[in-house]
């Protein structure tokens, strides 16, 4: 069981806030953490590892990591964590980065063949894939046999092949290691297979947590589906109107009326949904 | 011409270089956890430790010998007391010289190792206090390794500049043979005396191996830069 309670002063690029956090966590749990960039995610994370201070305490089991009198180095912190930008050692290879954090040659074997990387274990991270430098930054995540594995959007510098690869990977860890994991995420997907609980931060504090298939599907209205994008263009072909609107990474094109036409402008937030036969457009965010 | 040559003395050469290999070590061990300090510190100190570092640069070499021989001088409460207790002098004799290259030195070692700290990836460091290793560990497992190019420039662009050291070396070390005259000031005192045939001998052999020094550097700096892109 962690218990998080803390406090902490934001100098945020916008406004100051405050970081204010009541959470508890279940060993085991696998917790994602969402929200907009600058609502206090990787702070909290930070806090979490001990490379930032806060007021509050923390407590994991029996052991306390921070109250008002202690604050537990990370050093001491039986902590893993996986950076965005894999933060791998240059000057070693793939498997001494392991045995850097714990001399336990049959673990690191034994998770370098989870992940796919045995055959890669004499080179060197400047040599690899982003993909592959990822697997490794998680294998040495591992290696201390952590009981928190912090991970900092893990997956949003890959592409979505190996993002869904790594996700059944780091499924599998969790499962063989029983781990509890916080991670920071912003793709709904990735939250919805891998997390079991999300907690969304907005402004430092927490304004939604619950199961990430409560959370996620918010659908509103009687629509069947409903997408929401960017209008990217409205084109007029003979009578009619065409507008390309950037779903994800996908362009669609959709026929729209003339009123709709004048109604919507380029760079528009809009929702695209439909009931039955008829898809609609509408605009939810106006671009000015 | 080769008369010259084969009654050449070699003595202020290896004064200058045992005076620059010694500075070197000793500025390098005292600058490293320095260096370290100042590239993660966000005290409000730091300017004034950054600006008393780059001193040397922009002082003329005869004010920083005057000060260091103000200091130094057994006058100096801490002359007097090196004197006193331990016998020794530390100015007109070699390891006055050195303590004096050691300030003269002290920027061509610091900055470089400053930045070269200041490049690595704060989340490797991070990784590995995490992997439960000390900020020492960290410096000399993880730091040091991944930014070599900044190690070799500080050691040898230290070692050449010292040298290269002249004003500082005339304040504080006169010139006595085999003791404090090192090349620059041997160079020095035969143009003075019109001797040209060494001084041109003497001078050609310093602007070589500064020369040969300063490509080398280079040239592992390229390459360990090709290693990084490519590997």
């Amino acid at each position: 069981m962690i218990k998080i309670d803390i406090k902490k002063e934001l100098f945020g690029s916008q406004k100051d806030m405050l970081l204010n956090i009541n959470l508890e966590i279940k060993q085991g749990e696998f917790l994602a953490l969402s929200g907009v960039s600058g609502s206090g995610k990787t702070t909290l994370l930070r806090v979490l590892a001990g490379f930032e201070d806060a007021q509050g305490g923390i407590s994991v089991d029996d052991e306390i990591w921070l109250d008002a009198k202690t604050t537990l180095a990370p050093q001491k912190r039986a902590i893993g964590f996986v950076f965005q930008d894999y933060a791998l050692f240059n000057n070693m290879s793939v498997l001494q980065n392991l045995l850097f954090v714990k001399k336990d040659k049959t673990l690191a074997s034994h998770l370098l063949s989870i992940t796919e990387l045995s055959e890669l274990k004499d080179r060197h991270p400047n040599t690899l894939s982003g993909g592959q430098k990822q697997r490794v930054a998680l294998c040495r995540a591992m290696m201390g046999q952590p009981k928190l594995l912090l991970m900092d959007e893990p997956l949003s510098a890959l592409d979505s092949k190996m993002r869904t690869k790594l996700q059944s990977e780091i499924l599998v860890l969790h499962k063989e290691f029983k781990t509890t994991v916080i991670m920071v995420s912003h793709d709904p997907s990735e939250i919805y297979r891998l997390a079991s609980r999300v907690v969304v931060l907005e402004q430092g504090i927490i304004i939604n947590e619950g199961k990430p298939k409560d959370i996620l599907l918010k659908t509103s209205g009687s629509q069947k589906f409903s997408f929401s994008g960017e209008l990217l263009d409205i084109k007029k072909v003979d009578v009619i109107f065409i507008a390309i609107v950037a779903i994800g990474q996908q362009l669609v094109e959709v026929v729209i009326t003339q009123d709709e036409a004048k109604n919507l402008n380029i760079g528009d937030r809009v929702e695209l949904s439909t009931k039955a036969f008829t898809p609609m457009i509408h605009c939810t965010k106006p671009a000015k | 011409m080769l008369e010259a040559l084969s009654t050449l003395e070699l003595t202020p050469f290896v004064l200058s270089f045992k005076l620059a290999g010694l500075t070197t070590i000793i500025l390098f061990i005292l600058c490293l956890p320095f260096a370290w300090w100042l590239s993660q510190t966000s005290s409000k100190s730091k300017p004034i430790f950054e600006a008393i570092t780059a001193l040397p640069l922009v002082l003329p070499p005869s004010v920083l010998g005057f000060y260091i021989l103000v200091i130094l001088s057994h006058n100096s409460p801490v002359g007097a007391f090196f004197d006193e207790y331990f016998g020794i002098k530390l100015v007109f004799n070699f390891s006055g010289l050195v303590i004096a290259s050691c300030f003269y030195s002290l920027p061509f070692m610091v900055q470089p190792l400053q930045s070269g700290f200041a490049s690595i990836n704060k989340n490797m460091l991070e990784a590995s206090y995490i992997a439960g290793k000390s900020k020492t560990q960290t410096v000399f497992r993880v730091a040091l390794p991944n930014m070599k190019p900044a190690v070799m420039t500080a050691i040898i662009v230290s070692f050449a500049h010292t040298v290269g050291e002249f004003g500082v070396v005339l304040m504080l070390g006169g010139s006595i043979p085999g003791e404090t005259k090192v090349a620059s000031v041997a160079i020095y005192e035969m143009v003075e005396i019109m001797d040209y045939t060494n001084a041109h001998i003497y001078s050609a052999i310093m602007l070589l191996i500064s020369f040969s020094v300063l490509l080398s550097v280079y040239i592992f700096n390229q390459k360990t830069k090709a290693i990084g892109q490519f590997r």
